[in-house]
């Protein structure tokens, strides 16, 4: 890491501040949105559905209008008559907010009880009688698209079968070519499993519609604030809601990682209700809504085949994926990328030629399909190559890091165009290996692997070298329902040096108060602890399309950097007028211009802001302030190397991480320490998945993992202690040659884990094991090869 | 529904109330005293982040009848602070970068206290152990025990 340009004072880049959001949360006193409690503000519960696919054939509500309390029952017929019973998902796809005749997934949102508190609200729900007429319900993706499976999305005219989209990219017939003349092909199926972020603090939201000033003022868990107020305005327009009043306040969320960026129905449901009731409404979903109806992640199919020269250098690609995306396409990926940007998935690799193609379906399960800490399908596409690489490597009986060096992308490749059209910006993936072999020590564990493999123990040893694709993105191709992906920020330097600086992005717990602080500081010399940081009031900060994707250090961090240049452009000018000379004569150092050659002659950035309010020149505007909406010119690719040891119980078939070792390479870094937390955390949302995690269904559509009994998030018991690394190649077309980090982790950690487990099994013939890797699989493999104890 | 005349210390503070019977401690603290630091994160008491220290002890509020707390002492996360200093507890969540978004934090603070109350000097393991009843989706715990390292250290220094 190279040493900071800025005192630690100033705390620019590199420093590890301490963190500037703590001190309320570590008394307590952060405002999340069940902390929010307005006058007169009523409380709202949801009535879901038990099938997974039904008529309603009524709703009875006498009863629950009996109970003390509740004041209201919101159905569909209701909200027909405002017509605001559906809404567009992010994917441009429609979605029912409460419907008229029909459910389609097990959880759905029936209808809603008002009531004067939770308790009410909830006796309230207990009591509406709901007449249900079970139909024949479309579970299995691949029976989906059957000729037989009866067709979901008949509200859709002319709507045939369950297909939502085909998606291909690639050139078909040279990946085809390719493969004819390959010495070696190897193929795995493999299945990314339904999954659900499970961030701790759950959805909700309180709906503040004053019936005076005719304002809207929604306080929810979301982590893109402006985009939601606009698809409010859209959805809502034609009821007299008005962008200009509408404000969204995203206050503390208690983490997000995706499933805080869809809007659900019972956000829209708990708006209306407090439009039409004119008090507030409060909604906030419990654990089990949660896990059953929200956003989920993943549950794709896929068919990976891997061509190979038969010394090992890779010479093509092709997938087929089967996609389910629930009972409708709500995956919040940008609009021209339905199956996001799986188009990744030949990965670190210098791979000629590749073809993929994805089929979305739909099912009657709830709607979602990226939500989990990942930058749009690159979990997937990262999953299917690290996996297959190794299943060529144990087909080829090469070393799977051989296999990788060999195949790397290498340095003086950069920008490297992939055979699927993306620019990769810039890498070292053959330093990030070898730093990880060096620090685990994987000569000394193979030796280790081959004594304790003649003694009967099992013991695996899992690469995963992943190439990432974050910071969506350039305006040409990345809009979310036709908003481009741009981010901003607008700085305000105060008379007296300080400074305000508000984004278009929200925090979940990255720590933007701190980091963007630093860019800041880094740019104008202010210290970091004299800028304040605000975001997420569509009211008061600058419009952008918020964080997820680890976008917010490639878009809003670097709109920061260029808004803080243009205040130092005029700062300069002010510095110039100060000392009498012109501004060419200026150099900068983080803080202060001084005189060419004349060093003891300078005004600081402080003497410039006072100047800007009290001493300007003729001619100039007064103030010190600038906004800058960044539109990246490329997406970053950070990359890295993890290695991990698995010890498996040949009694339990318990799999133990013995050690992991992550060698990260996000560019420069703004802050050592939070970089170091967003990977931890990252890493133990990547071991989940690949350990523990997965929401399954029955075959009439009954989740089977929907509360915290049966849906695992590690605890520290099962987490290891991740040891972290870093290498630095700073991306060439960012401000400030970052490249984003929050998702890196989540995506490269499971195939490590798996890798390693398949490696501890290798020598019984295991090529592949699906995650998440359960005792229980792993030991009935055991058993199957007659090795369980 | 019947309600009852409860008496409690909060955070060293009288308390009483009439609250009905089947009021769940975190909600009497969370809405009637608006003592927002503790939380909701589940409801098949898995997460832990409406940990409280009821005599001390840790429990999780979301399963715990507010009338069961008539007579008896509660600690949430606004009593740490004393005079305006931070309980060592928190100094190492601040020092040592153990929260991200913070929701987990209360109720680990609070485990991490009652164990550093019977355990001076616990182990990694130890200190792993006894906040396995809190989930924290964002730091991966390694802070999170480096945090309570930290702590150990300092309260066994005073
Ligand atoms: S709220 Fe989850 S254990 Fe109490
Ligand atoms: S800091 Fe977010 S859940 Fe622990």
């Amino acid at each position: 890491m190279a040493t900071p340009r800025t005192s630690p004072e100033i705390s620019g880049m590199g420093h590890s501040m301490k963190r500037k959001e703590d001190p309320r949360f570590i008394r307590g006193r952060g405002n999340y949105v069940d902390d929010i409690q307005l006058p007169g503000m009523l409380h709202m519960d949801i009535v879901r559905s038990p099938f997974a696919h039904a008529k309603i054939k009524s709703i009875d509500t006498s009863k629950a209008l009996k109970v003390p309390g509740v004041l209201a029952v919101i159905d569909g017929p209701t909200l027909a008559k405002y017509n605001l019973h559906w809404m567009p998902t992010l994917m441009s796809d429609t979605q029912m907010v409460l419907p008229t005749d029909r459910v389609m997934y097990q959880a759905q949102e029936v209808c809603a009880v008002i009531a004067t508190d939770r308790y009410a609200a909830a006796d309230g729900v207990e009591a509406v009688e709901v007449d249900y007429e079970p139909l024949e319900p479309v579970i299995d993706a691949h029976k989906a698209l059957l000729p037989s499976a009866p067709v979901l999305r008949t509200d859709k005219k002319g709507k045939t079968d369950n297909r939502i989209f085909h998606w291909e990219v690639g050139d078909k017939s040279a990946t085809d070519k390719a493969f004819k003349d390959a010495d070696v092909v190897v193929a795995q199926d493999m299945y990314i499993p339904r999954i659900h972020v499970a961030s701790i603090e759950t959805c909700g939201c309180v709906a503040d519609f004053d019936r005076v000033t005719g304002k809207l003022t929604v306080y929810m868990t979301t982590q893109a604030p402006h985009a939601i107020r606009t698809v409010f305005a859209l959805v809502a327009g034609h009821v007299g809601l008005s962008e200009e009043k509408i404000r969204i306040v995203s206050p503390d969320i208690g983490g997000g990682f995706g499933g805080k960026v869809p809007v659900y129905p019972g956000y829209v449901i708990a708006t209306a209700a407090s439009v039409v009731i004119g008090k507030p409404i409060k909604w906030v979903e419990d654990r089990m809504e949660n896990l059953q109806a929200d956003s989920f992640a993943r549950d794709y199919h896929i068919h990976a085949e891997l061509a190979a020269r038969k010394d090992g250098t890779m010479t093509a690609l092709r997938i087929k994926t089967l996609a389910d995306h629930g009972y409708a396409d709500a995956a919040a990926n940008p609009s021209k990328f339905p199956a996001g940007l799986f188009s990744i998935c030949t990965g670190s690799y210098d791979v000629k030629h590749a073809f993929a193609e994805v089929d979305g379906v739909y099912t009657n399960k709830p709607p979602g399909g990226i939500a989990y800490r990942c930058s749009f399908r690159v979990t997937e596409a990262v999953h299917c190559i690290e996996r297959i690489t190794d299943v060529l490597a144990s087909e080829l009986k090469m070393d799977p890091a051989a296999l990788r060096m060999k195949n790397f992308i290498q340095p003086d490749k950069f920008p490297y165009k992939s055979a699927l059209g993306w620019e990769y910006d810039s890498g070292n993936y053959g330093a990030a290996l070898r730093k990880a072999m060096d620090i685990i020590g994987y000569e000394d564990l193979r030796k280790e692997q081959a004594e304790k493999r003649a003694r009967g123990e099992l013991m695996g040893i899992g690469i995963s070298s992943f190439t990432e694709i974050v910071g969506a993105g350039p305006s040409k191709h990345f809009d979310i329902l036709g908003i481009k992906m741009f981010d901003s920020c607008e700085i305000r330097v105060h008379p007296t040096g300080k400074a305000i600086a508000r984004f278009g992005t929200k925090s979940q717990g990255q720590g933007h108060e701190t980091t963007y602080a630093q860019i800041v500081a880094e740019e104008l010399g202010i210290p970091a602890s004299q800028v304040q940081v605000e975001e997420g009031d569509t009211d008061t900060a600058p419009y952008g399309l918020g964080t997820y994707a680890s976008r917010s250090t490639p878009t809003a961090g670097a709109a920061g950097a260029m808004a803080a240049r243009k205040i130092r452009e005029k700062a300069k000018k002010l510095a110039a007028h100060l000392l009498e000379c012109s501004p060419d004569d200026l150099v900068w150092e983080p803080g202060k211009f001084s005189v060419k050659g004349a060093p003891d002659r300078f005004k600081t950035i402080q003497d410039c802001a006072f100047a800007a309010y009290t001493n300007h020149p003729q001619g100039m505007e007064a103030g010190l302030e600038a906004v800058s909406y960044y539109d990246p010119p490329n997406l970053t690719f950070p990359f890295g190397s993890y290695i991990c040891v698995v010890d498996i119980d040949r009694g339990t078939g318990m799999v133990k991480i013995r050690r992991f070792v992550a060698v990260d390479d996000c560019g420069n870094i703004i802050n050592p320490m939070i970089v170091d937390g967003q990977i931890h955390g990252g890493l133990t949302m990547g071991m989940a998945p690949a350990l523990l995690e997965e929401i399954q269904y029955d075959e009439s559509g009954n989740i089977q993992g929907g509360s915290f009994m049966d849906y695992l998030v590690p605890t520290a018991m099962e987490t290891p202690a991740w040891e972290v690394d870093k290498t630095v190649t700073p991306s060439p077309h960012h401000p400030f040659g970052a490249k984003g980090v929050g998702e890196s982790a989540t995506v490269g950690a499971p195939p490590a884990i798996a890798n390693a487990v398949v490696d501890a099994l290798a020598h019984l013939g295991v090529k592949h094991v699906e995650i998440p890797i359960t005792p229980e699989k792993v030991w009935r493999i055991l058993r199957e090869k007659g090795v369980a104890e | 529904m019947a309600t009852h005349r409860i008496e409690l210390s909060v955070n060293g503070a009288k308390q009483s109330a009439e609250v009905p019977s089947r009021l769940l401690l975190v909600h009497l603290l969370r809405e009637n005293l608006r003592l927002t630091g503790t939380h909701i994160g589940c409801d098949t008491t898995h997460c832990g982040a409406c940990t409280v220290l009821l005599d001390g002890t840790p429990v999780k509020s979301c399963t715990v009848l507010a009338v069961q707390a008539d007579g008896r002492e509660v600690t949430t996360v606004e009593g740490l602070e004393k005079d305006g200093k931070l309980h060592p507890i928190q100094e190492g969540f601040w020092e040592k970068h153990g929260l991200q978004c913070g929701y987990c934090t209360p109720g680990m603070m609070l485990s991490g206290c009652a164990l550093l109350a019977r355990n001076k000097s616990p182990s990694e393991a130890e200190i792993r152990e006894a906040i396995s009843g809190n989930l924290c989706r964002c730091t991966g715990y390694v802070n999170i025990v480096k945090a309570i390292e930290y702590a150990a250290e300092k309260m066994r220094e005073r």
